[in-house]
């Protein structure tokens, strides 16, 4: 059989690799011809070429994977002509290739409405890699933006505008409302006001009549007379299908363009196929991808034979629109007689949803989601599965709060359930998968291709895959270890009740055996968190992890770095000065850290108390680099010198520093305050990051660095000092009472029922009633606060314990060796 | 098949009783060697192991954390917590690592002895 398919986009793609699925059981040639320089690539992701990604990451495959399965494919080659009665086609270079059946994947172009001035410079479409190309080279010269259409596609250029740097940018939609096939009214104006607060500017119902300009478009002329400067203008009015070739030759096109198909996606010549955006089914255009590639799925199996129907597709999509969530399934807007719609919105926060149940309450026909599309994947199975809708359906768009068990909705849905639309994969194929073992997301995406396409599904995967584990009884229990059979929230509350305060206690009273090396850290740890107790006290030393017992942090060699506080980064010339002799003195390597204080490395286990008895006499005290603690409050040098400064950010990054030093948590917490909104502090990077405003000071919770990066998110804005000491509190007690332990507070959140939300409302608005025990809590184990370090230098059975032989206290380790380089020693490296 | 010390070496005397944090670990020095020596309080029992991690070769077992799986007694290496029995010195995280040399420990009143034999002597029963 030889298929020649004309267009290498998406779907034609696609094509490909459903033909080559099945080209073993019967042998192939196919032949493909596209007219763009490139193989195909993924176009809904067109947007992220502006926040690099190169041209190919973007790729479906790479070209090897062409040769390797023996397509011959011409790129930059369109075919202008097919001659039906030979069954033949012809592309611009001049290849004629034969044809058993032929496959039209033309795709669509950009529609430009009739106006006068719409070949001037400066006015572009998007579609292409190309196009961007030549936008973001245009880019430079233009300082204001118009993009004529306000659906999605719209939506995603004025974001691409907006990375090009052209902050003042509009969208101009002619009809009374943005996205106006999608989301409702009352939904729209949540979103334009959401997108305005996002800098964007917006003007609906204006007609563009004419690009004005000479050469180049300076600006746009409505209907209305009214005049908008711009001198970059984007067009993306809608779409309109590539027809030419199948009207050429004689194929049935509709009157509005689009190649006619029949539910196999024949054309009218029952040896061509039209799929994807060119094809017109049932008097639609689908512009979107899932329905092209279930097209794909049906012409490649009717080609060989197999009987599958194209009977349509629900057009439910879910997009980030600049940052926003917008969502639209099933039937987003039926006629009020037809349902009944409940809607929920927030304009203080800008989410809007709606759905709408059949009017017997029995079923969801479909809705909307604005600012939070959380819910979109269940909503969408729930109306494609025709699920019975609970008793209280709004729970549907609430969520039942506080006991909910993360990802129950799932388990409800059918195996038939289809998760990942783009890939066409079931529920019941992903829980095959993570029943044959494959338990990670990476391995079910993998083995099952689902969530690879637009990633939507993504979640919902995860949770099918914590479901399945559950069901088999694999992670019942969120146990610490086989020492105590409860959780970490668990232990803590339990200790703090019964007032327990050595790790023996605890063993004696919730555990069993000798402990081990992950309940000893975490039991050790709350107890430092409840009562703040000189952690090397009543016998809890050898409960610590190593790093705590000896108050300083185990180096390659066996040796041990020092780490004083330098709060806020801010020192004295004088105590450098002091760091600089210790460190000579006792022939320590000197660093500066990532958190603005110098780390000494290399010391003898029994020169710890000495360097530290040095280190205090000079003012300093522990930095606790060695614990699941506070580390440091980074900051910008602030308002005291920089030209920028709003406030003085050291003074408050110096208190914050000094307020929370010693604070143990379930793993290390950093911070810092930047003093103003250029962020030279970085601390949107930080388990709680601090940005001075005109009003006060905004907090940002949640960031974290390392193999994870994450941004911190906006708790609260423009607090006063006291206010976001308060909520700091009460933020960094609820983390440290709630998380499981080695969690850091991103990690924490992205685990957290509700997320952001629900711990707004417990930190800022006090759902649970319990802020005041929170910051009590936080008061306790300020005013507890001493220096470990002082304490150990002050007392010579403490001191005792810091050497390396027991029965040789004056000797050093003798195998601890070093090199040197640049001037100062290494560790000697290990095998 | 299991193996146990035949105590015929030398018995030496280590440290006080009271020098040994309890439930933890510290360093023996017996000659150009390092012993680490444990002290589990609850059950009063003694364990001593070489203090060499076999993993990157770090002296740091005696400064690792003491503990039982399935009431089997255990350390687990500072470095990269990997655990090794303190009844046998096998390692208990990774069936490839090699196992620990281990020494009898005893205690007479308030002092703590242990027993290395010039060449260790094994055998199998
Ligand atoms: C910016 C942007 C964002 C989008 N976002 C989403 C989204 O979030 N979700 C979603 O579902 N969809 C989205 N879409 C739509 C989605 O990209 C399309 O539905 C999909 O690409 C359609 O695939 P296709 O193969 O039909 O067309 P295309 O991908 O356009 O491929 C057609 C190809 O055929 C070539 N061609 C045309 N004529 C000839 C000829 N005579 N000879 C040879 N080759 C020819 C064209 O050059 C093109 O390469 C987005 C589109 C854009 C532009
Ligand atoms: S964040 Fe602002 S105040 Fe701080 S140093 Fe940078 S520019 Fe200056
Ligand atoms: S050195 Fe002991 S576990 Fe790696």
């Amino acid at each position: 059989m030889k298929v020649v398919v004309i267009g290498n986009g998406m779907v034609g793609y696609k094509c490909c690799e459903k033909l080559i699925a099945r080209s073993a059981s019967s042998p192939l040639e196919l032949v493909v011809f596209g007219e763009e320089p490139r193989p195909a690539y993924d176009r809904v992701h067109l947007t992220s070429w502006f926040d690099g990604k190169t041209a190919n990451d973007l790729l479906l495959a790479p070209l090897s994977w062409y040769t390797d399965n023996g397509i011959r494919l011409h790129l930059g080659d369109p075919v202008m002509q097919i001659d039906r009665t030979h069954k033949t086609v012809t592309s611009y270079k001049g290849i004629t290739e034969p044809y058993d059946y032929l496959v039209i994947a033309t795709g669509s172009a950009a529609f430009v409405p009739p106006v006068p001035g719409m070949d001037k410079k400066g006015v572009f479409i998007y579609r292409t890699i190309e196009d961007l190309e030549m936008m973001k080279a245009y880019a430079p010269q233009a300082s204001c933006g118009a993009v004529i259409g306000g659906g999605l596609l719209g939506l995603e250029a004025a974001k691409a505008l907006l990375d090009l740097g052209i902050s003042n940018t509009h969208v101009i939609e002619f009809s009374p409302r943005l996205m106006p096939r999608q989301i409702d009214e009352q939904g729209a104006a949540i979103l334009q006001h959401k997108l305005h607060q996002l800098g964007l500017k917006i003007l609906t119902g204006k007609n563009t009549r004419e690009v004005m300009g000479n050469e180049a478009v300076t600006g746009l002329q409505f209907a209305d007379d009214t005049i908008l400067p711009a001198d970059i203008v984007v067009v993306s009015a809608g779409i309109k299908p590539r027809d030419e070739l199948a009207k050429a030759c004689g194929l049935a096109t509709g009157p509005r363009g689009g190649i006619i198909v029949n539910e196999q996606l024949q054309t009218s010549d029952p040896f061509i196929y039209a799929v994807g955006e060119c094809a017109l089914h049932n008097n639609m255009i689908y512009g979107l991808v899932a329905p092209g590639y279930e097209m794909a799925e049906v012409a490649i199996s009717h080609m060989c034979s197999d009987h599958k129907a194209f009977t349509g597709f629900d057009m439910s999509t879910k997009l980030k629109l600049i940052g926003v969530d917008v969502a639209s399934f099933g039937d987003p807007f039926p006629a009020p007689d037809t349902c009944h719609s409940i809607v929920f919105e927030d304009k203080y926060k800008g989410t809007y949803k709606r759905i709408n149940i059949t009017p017997d309450g029995q079923f969801l026909l479909g809705g909307i989601l604005i600012g939070d599309a959380a819910a979109y994947n269940l909503l969408l199975q729930t109306a494609r599965n025709k699920m019975v809708l609970p008793a209280n359906p709004e729970e549907l768009l609430l969520g039942s709060r506080g006991t909910a068990d993360n990802g129950a909705g799932v388990t409800a849905l059918p195996d038939e359930a289809m998760i990942c639309s783009c890939e066409n994969v079931s529920k019941g194929t992903i829980c095959q998968a993570v029943t044959d073992g494959h338990e990670t997301l990476d391995d079910v995406k993998k083995c099952t291709k689902a969530g690879t396409c637009c990633g939507g599904c993504t979640p919902m995967v995860k949770d099918l895959i914590t479901a399945t584990m559950k069901a088999q009884g694999k992670y019942i229990r969120n146990v610490v270890c086989e020492h105590f059979a409860y959780s970490r929230q668990e232990m803590l509350d339990l200790i703090k009740l019964k007032s327990l305060r050595s790790f023996d206690e605890v063993l004696d009273h919730y555990g069993s055996g000798e402990g081990c090396e992950v309940c000893k850290p975490v039991v050790a740890s709350i107890l430092a968190s409840l009562w703040n107790d000189m952690i090397l006290d009543k016998g809890n030393d050898t409960a610590q992890d190593s790093n705590d017992r000896y108050l300083a942090n185990i180096q390659k060699g066996g040796t041990y770095s020092v780490v004083p506080r330098i709060p806020g980064g801010e020192i004295t010339p004088e105590k450098l000065i002091v760091i600089g002799e210790i460190a000579t003195k006792y022939n320590l390597y000197t660093k500066i850290t990532g958190g603005q204080r110098i780390d000494l490395f290399g010391a003898h286990l029994s020169d710890l108390p000495d360097i530290w008895e040095e280190l205090i006499a000079a003012g300093f005290e522990s930095g606790h680099a060695y614990g699941k603690a506070l580390r440091t409050v980074k900051s910008c040098v602030g308002s005291t010198w920089c030209r920028f400064g709003l406030h003085d950010s050291v003074s408050f990054a110096i208190q914050i520093e000094e307020r929370y030093r010693g604070l143990r948590a379930p793993h290390k917490i950093k911070s810092a305050v930047s003093g103003c909104i250029r962020e030279c502090a970085e601390a949107q990077s930080k388990d709680f990051g601090i940005i001075a405003t005109e009003k006060g000071w905004n907090l940002y919770v949640c960031g974290n660095g390392g193999s994870k990066p994450q941004h911190a998110q906006l708790l609260a804005a423009d607090l006063d000092s006291d206010t976001c000491i308060r909520y700091i509190d009460r933020f960094l007690m609820f983390y440290i009472k709630t998380a499981d332990p080695l969690t850091r507070t991103a990690t924490w959140l992205n685990k957290l029922d509700g997320g952001m939300d629900y711990l707004r409302n417990v930190v800022v608005n006090d759902s649970l009633g319990i802020a005041e025990q929170l910051e009590a809590a936080m008061q306790l184990l300020v005013d507890n606060y001493k220096c470990e370090w002082r304490e150990v230098v002050e007392n010579p059975e403490l001191r005792k314990r810091f050497s390396h032989f027991v029965n040789a206290p004056a000797d050093k380790d003798p195998t601890v060796k070093f090199e040197t380089m640049r001037a100062q020693k290494k560790a000697a490296e290990w095998k | 098949m299991s193996t146990t010390h035949t105590t015929t070496g030398t018995w030496f005397f280590a440290c006080k009783t009271t020098d040994v944090p309890t439930n933890g670990g510290v360093c023996v020095k017996y000659n150009d060697e390092q012993i680490a020596l444990f002290f589990f309080a609850r059950r009063n029992e003694w364990y001593a192991t070489q203090n060499l991690c076999p993993h990157r070769r770090q002296m740091a077992l005696s400064r690792g954390m003491t503990g039982t799986v399935q009431d089997e007694p255990k350390v687990a290496c500072p470095f990269h917590k990997k655990t090794f029995s303190l009844k046998d010195g096998r390692c208990l995280s990774d069936e490839h690592e090699c196992s620990l040399t281990t020494y009898p420990v005893k205690i007479v009143d308030d002092r703590v002895y242990i027993n290395v034999a010039e060449i260790p002597v094994m055998a199998e029963v």
